[in-house]
């Protein structure tokens, strides 16, 4: 035995969903069998009476809110009837429901369109087709992902560079963009010092001892592990050097890296050179040329660097100016010792660089009668030696090997050393300078710089050798240490205006993120105060393999 | 070639496409290669064997209305003796809701694409409770067909004839500004269909009686505008396909069986088909989700124009489909915007401000999300004749996209 019970409510209207939402409200209840709720229409009377669930006799037309209750019981059917507004009113608060995830790329995009960077964390077989999309979409990265390849790492890079854009990674674990941490970063202060870090924990020791310190960080750029290496060439570490050099609010630059390819090192040493700044530099089993060569200071550990650094912010450097000297340098030596200290000093910014008296074996000049590149040359060899006598002595070998080397169009510089002293020629440079003068009559380009080796005590008196040399437009040196830093500055690389450069005021604005795996990053990302938006990401095609390559080739 | 600017091209084309209702004309007469014995029916071609109670009782019902049976029994043999044929609507520029059948003599709407030149097609919307289009066939049924076609359909046919047309275009988006997503919820879009009309039909016909009976119906059915909205979709989706190269999707449909899509860079009738799921949402009081039908119905050609669930956003109203807030309901606009190619330029939401709804299915970002369509639909009962149960949310099956795309593929040697 059941009981209908009905209400009419007269001009309420409601759409038929909402209707539809309490009448499911109305089956929920105790002891109730069957519930219709509509607005009374000749079509919605006739679906209630074939449920038979149409009282006979309802004052009820189209505008009239009708709702018929079935229930076991008359009590059970009145308590229903009793919940209707209760049941309208109710909000689904319990459900309410999340900001809307985006599940690609480029709908983040259009959800943050301010955010210059985006985070990416997804499994490394996947990473780079995100990267490339981000790249695409003009932002930057920081690639946090590993086992990226290397051809897509290098590949990446490239086409960042094209764009002006930075790839930090992949393996990418710390940055610091204007004050806001990337992936794992130690909450440090704003301040002066930018950092370079081809290494995360190398990057969060240095950075965080700077803070300790009671300096701080402008911007923190990682490179990833692999940046150093020859085959990447340091694209990210070089387009870093070239903003942070342009960014006024960064006084000193610290570089840091494990272990770098030499080549590598070299060209980031030299680059370094013409940034105008203060540079740090820490290459973590790379042998120092020198303590400081011009604004670069070479440290022996994290520590160590995060010292010099904060010491530099308060200290106006003034460095010897340096220019872009093209060609290449030649070194003639009578000295072998100082030859191989002169190597390497000029090895850390010079390449490529051969000797007859390498350090390392590409170094190694195949023929020591012939100069390749740039060459330091030690004429006091045994290969030289046979039937002559030491050039410290006889000036003839070394007046014909640098004519020799002038007569080479690509040779911008000549260096030599003058060894005074007992059993030393007695006046060398009465025999160089004319040689050197008669070179300048046909090669005004080529400078050339002495190393006088001396004492004033010595037979040779080493102030006129010294006068004769300068007035021949020579540039003198007591010590190797000092040649190598003036000829480290003259060839130091500026920045090649092949690409374009990475924009500093976008660097600066507010960082806004678009997070991708981790969703910890993201978290992460808004508790500093960062705007950021999590994507849902997902495999393509959900891991399909075969479809995920189809849409590869599709992309465009 | 160039995936993105074929897709560019066949977004234009169905963007500046310009449907204008037209007319009403008995099928025979305009709908192409329209014959007496053919019965159209919606999604994907079908054979009777294979048909789901709602199609079946809807095609008996088409063939009592046509003379073409006199009973139930007769015209079910005259089916299994292949006296009858049957084609998709989509094959013939048609569309229709749910069953979608169509034969020769019903009269139909004709949109025509002023931009492009092309035309489609729609039955009359006959209303709710016992009605063909979801396989009912009793005398009432047949009775209030034959009505229509006489009164409502010959009042219709003066009506447009006294006017230019009604532009479509400009209609559909004006009823995104009231409420409407235009699939689910056309109650603004009837509204003003009606305000359109009205006028018209007052100048052309004489009866006042039967006028008001005309106006009476159109108004009281807030699915009146549904079949010119879903025409008027068809003529744009119509002009963006046979783009070489296009990825975009131009047609989803379903007969109550499969569901099935048409892909713009691919063949004419090539369609991807899987069985279609059984949509999940709110039913009428009596019925439940085990009377429902596989999804049926050519009106998710709204959702491949643009509209539909996927400007749900617009729609308040019936966020209750979507999860219950009007924050689901932009969640649920905002997830379409992942696999779409592009944003319509006349189809704006004021709670986006006014942003375009998601236009253009991209057939590789439902594949590569895995993001399937979100399709507002109404509920037929599983068995013929019982009409509408509810309405709710379904989504066309992930592999007719993963199988198209192989199609592409090897279209296009990639």
């Amino acid at each position: 035995m059941t009981i209908v019970k009905w209400n009419v409510r007269a001009g309420a209207y409601y759409d038929s969903v909402v209707l539809m939402q309490l009448q499911r409200g109305l089956l929920g209840l105790p002891g109730v069998v069957d519930a219709g709720v509509v607005m009374a229409t000749q079509a919605n009377r006739d679906l209630l009476a074939a449920n038979d669930l149409l009282p006979e006799n309802i004052p009820a037309n189209a505008d009239d809110l009708l709702i018929v209750v079935k229930a076991r019981d008359d009590s059970s059917a009145t308590e229903a009837i009793g919940k209707v507004d209760e049941l309208l009113a109710r909000r689904k608060s319990s459900t309410v429901s999340e900001d809307f995830r985006p599940r690609s790329l480029s709908s983040a995009v259009k959800q943050l369109p301010e955010a210059n960077w985006v985070l990416i964390s997804v499994p490394g077989r996947y990473a780079a087709g995100v990267a490339r999309e981000a790249l695409e979409l003009g932002k930057h990265v920081f690639l946090y992902s590993d086992n990226v390849s290397l051809e897509d790492e290098i590949a990446l890079k490239k086409s960042a560079r094209e764009k002006g854009l930075l790839v930090m990674g992949p393996d990418c674990g710390t940055a610091i963009i204007n004050g806001i941490g990337l992936g794992f970063a130690n909450r440090v202060r704003r301040g002066n010092i930018g950092v370079i870090g081809a290494s995360g924990t190398g990057t969060q020791a240095v950075t965080a001892q700077i803070h300790n310190l009671g300096a701080g960080i402008s911007h923190a750029i990682g490179t990833g592990g692999r940046d150093l290496k020859s085959e990447v060439g340091a694209i990210t570490a070089q387009q870093a050097l070239d903003v942070l050099a342009r960014d006024p609010e960064t006084k000193v630059i610290t570089l840091i890296s494990k272990p770098p390819s030499p080549e590598v090192a070299t060209q980031l040493i030299s680059t370094s050179l013409s940034t105008g700044k203060p540079v740090v530099i820490y290459f973590i089993g790379y042998p120092p040329p020198a303590r400081k060569i011009g604004n670069l200071s070479f440290a022996i550990s994290l520590s160590e660097a995060a010292e010099i650094a904060v010491r530099q912010v308060s200290v106006s450097g003034k460095w010897l100016s340096v220019n872009s000297r093209k060609g290449y340098v030649r070194g003639i030596f009578s000295g072998g010792t100082l030859a191989y200290e002169t190597l390497l000093g000029l090895q850390a910014s010079l390449s490529p660089i051969y000797s007859n008296g390498p350090i390392t074996a590409n170094q190694n000049l195949k023929n020591p009668l012939k100069s390749e590149a740039h060459s330091i040359i030690d004429l006091g060899d045994e290969f030289f030696m046979v039937g002559r006598l030491h050039p410290m002595i006889d000036n003839d070998l070394r007046i014909r090997r640098m004519k020799q080397e002038a007569a080479d169009s690509e040779v911008g510089m000549i260096l030599f050393d003058v060894v005074l002293g007992e059993g030393s020629h007695l006046d060398p440079t009465g025999e160089l300078v004319p040689a050197i003068r008669e070179i300048q009559a046909s090669r005004k380009d080529i400078e050339f710089i002495a190393m006088v080796i001396g004492t004033d005590e010595d037979p040779q008196n080493i102030q006129s050798q010294i006068d004769q040399l300068m007035q021949a437009g020579v540039a003198v040196f007591r010590t190797a240490a000092e040649a190598v830093e003036y000829i480290s500055l003259k060839f130091s690389q500026q920045k090649s205006d092949q690409f374009p450069p990475v924009n500093l005021e976008q660097l600066k604005q507010p960082l806004a993120g678009i997070n991708v795996g981790l969703e910890s990053f993201y978290g992460s990302l808004i508790s500093q105060g960062a705007q950021a938006v999590h994507v849902e990401w997902r495999p393509p095609a959900g891991g399909n393999e075969r479809l995920a390559n189809l849409l590869a080739k599709m992309r465009k | 070639m160039n995936i993105d600017t074929a897709n560019t091209t066949a977004i234009n084309r169905l963007m500046e496409a310009r449907p204008i209702l037209k007319g009403v004309a008995p099928a025979r007469d305009v709908i192409p290669d329209m014959k007496d014995n053919l019965i159209l029916h919606a999604g994907p071609p079908i054979e009777w064997a294979r048909m789901s109670g709602p199609l079946k009782g809807a095609v008996i019902g088409a063939m009592l209305f046509e003379g073409l049976a006199g009973s139930e029994t007769e015209a079910t043999s005259m089916v299994e003796r292949g006296e009858v044929e049957f084609d998709s609507c989509h094959h013939h520029g048609a569309v229709g809701p749910m069953a979608g059948v169509t034969s020769a003599s019903m009269k139909v709407y004709v949109v025509e694409n002023a931009e492009h030149g092309n035309k489609s097609f729609s039955n009359l919307n006959e209303g709710y409770g016992k009605v063909l289009r979801y396989g009912a066939y009793s005398e009432e049924v047949l009775k209030k067909l034959h009505w229509m076609n006489d009164v409502l359909g010959t009042a219709l046919t003066d009506a447009l004839a006294a006017s230019n047309g009604i532009d479509m275009r400009a209609l559909i988006a004006e009823a995104l500004h009231m409420g409407d997503e235009g699939h689910n919820r056309n109650k603004a879009g009837s509204l003003i269909y009606l305000k359109l009309l009205a006028p018209l039909i007052a100048k052309t016909m004489k009866d006042n009686a039967a006028m008001s009976e005309v106006l009476q119906f159109i108004g009281d059915n807030a699915l009146s505008v549904l079949n010119p909205v879903m025409a008027a979709c068809k003529a744009m989706t119509d002009a963006a396909h046979g783009v070489e190269g296009s990825t975009i999707v131009t047609t989803m449909a379903r007969n109550g069986t499969d569901f099935g899509i048409r892909v713009s860079g691919l063949g004419e009738k090539e369609w991807f088909t899987a069985p279609a799921e059984i949509p999940v949402g709110l039913f009428f009081s009596g019925f439940s989700q085990e009377d429902a039908n596989s999804d049926i119905g050519d009106s998710a050609i709204t959702e491949t124009a643009g509209i539909g669930g996927f400007a749900m956003a617009t729609a308040p109203a019936i966020v209750t489909f979507v999860g219950g807030t009007p924050k689901d309901a932009v969640s649920a606009t905002l997830e379409m915007y992942e696999i779409t190619f592009s944003e319509s330029k006349f189809f704006t939401m004021p709670v986006l401000d006014f942003r375009g709804t998601p236009t253009g299915i991209d057939l590789r970002k439902v594949v590569e999300l895995g993001i399937t369509p979100r399709i507002n639909t109404g509920i037929a009962h599983k068995n013929a004749g019982v009409g509408q149960v509810g309405a709710g949310l379904v989504r066309p099956p992930l592999k007719i996209f993963e199988q198209a795309l192989l199609a592409y593929a090897e279209k296009y040697g990639l």
